[in-house]
């Protein structure tokens, strides 16, 4: 038991340690804990692909934000749904041109009829979508934010 | 000033209402859209149909894309049971302008495309369907003179590979409507690209 709470400490660690600009590939069952975090900090999930224009269109803001409060306890997480085929071709090569520093996730998991459901009963799964909580505060987005709404709502979960 | 608030309110639960789109078992509407031969095309048109695969689709999203090749099999396969694919681009061509109606035609031409692919310019059809994304399937059935909706949402469970599918969500509902039961699975939901509304 001891093993295994070391070698998750291990693994929590080192994706850590990990910066920007490699992807962790995640399929939902590996991607739930990231909804579930029961540390004080707030969370910014934020679901986008490389091809979807308003998702590209809000991601300043996101960097923004991220780049006001970096002194708070905010964490931004990024999970992308490209293709996973266009990981390497596209995706990566998108994080270091757009120089995204927070932590990026490629979603690879099919079963998109259950997880979407499962992410939040309101989604369409149409993308952009954001999710915003700490511990049992919880806020979610279709469509994009603005740089206000963003601070906002953050604001309010601190 | 009391009646201008309970006015005002009526006005904002009619917008949403309209704005939440259609639940399988709703009445749906006809339309008269431009297809890319630059005819009009109305499901009244369709004189033999028993029913229609409506598929709200565009040319610029690689979930769509990726589902083109499925959206030609199913319309291959039941078109002569009755049931043709309609497609519907309602992305605004000056956000996308992979979107606009020329490349609508280049589209269908490359991929031979054997159903209408029509551009909903206005995009009051995907409004009041309720579509929110591409690509997002309305199936709907001819009972009477209605057209009543009967599944909304993916083609199968597998955006990224047609090998690895395991259910034929609009396979398995046009079976059920035929063989006369109840649609199992009604509603669906997949990742798509948001539908750009206009300004």
């Amino acid at each position: 038991m001891k093993i295994k709470i070391l070698i998750a400490a291990l693994i929590l660690f080192s994706s850590f340690a990990i910066k920007a600009q490699s992807v962790k590939e995640v399929n939902y069952e590996q991607f739930k804990p990231y909804l579930n975090n029961p540390s004080d900090t707030v969370y910014v999930i934020n679901f986008w692909a490389t091809w979807c224009k308003p998702c590209i269109e809000e991601l300043p803001h996101f960097m923004t934000v991220a780049q006001d409060m970096r002194h708070k306890p905010v964490k931004f997480i990024f999970v992308s749904l490209d293709f996973p085929k266009y990981k390497e071709s596209k995706l990566i090569p998108f994080i270091k041109e757009n120089v995204i520093n927070e932590e990026v996730l490629l979603l690879n998991d099919p079963n998109s009829n259950f997880w979407i459901n499962d992410i939040n009963k309101e989604w369409s799964g149409a993308i952009p979508a954001t999710i915003i909580y700490r511990k049992n505060q919880r806020s979610f987005f279709e469509g994009q934010v603005s740089y206000e709404e963003l601070t906002e709502n953050i604001e309010g979960k601190l | 000033m009391k009646k201008a608030a309970v006015l005002l309110f009526a006005f904002v639960l009619s917008i949403s209402a309209f704005s939440q789109g259609y639940a399988p078992g709703d009445e749906a509407i006809d339309f008269k859209l431009k297809n890319i031969d630059d005819s009009y095309v109305s499901l009244k048109d369709y004189d033999s149909a028993k029913g229609f695969i409506v598929i709200f689709t565009c040319n610029h999203c690689p979930y769509a894309v990726a589902y083109e090749d499925r959206i030609i099999a199913l319309d291959k396969k039941f078109k002569k049971s009755g049931y043709p694919v309609i497609a519907i681009n309602p992305n605004d061509p000056v956000a996308y302008p992979s979107d606009s109606f020329e490349k609508m035609k280049e589209r269908a031409s490359e991929k031979g495309f054997t159903f209408p692919y029509l551009f909903d310019e206005t995009q009051e059809i995907a409004k009041t369907y309720g579509a929110t994304k591409t690509p997002h399937v309305f199936l709907l059935q001819k009972e009477k003179s209605k057209l009543v909706v009967k599944y909304i949402g993916a083609i199968d469970d597998n955006y990224q590979d047609s090998e690895a599918v395991k259910e034929k969500f609009v396979e398995n509902a046009i079976s059920s409507i035929v063989d006369n039961k109840d649609v199992a699975v009604n509603s669906t939901k997949a990742i798509g690209c948001s539908i750009k509304w206009k300004k």
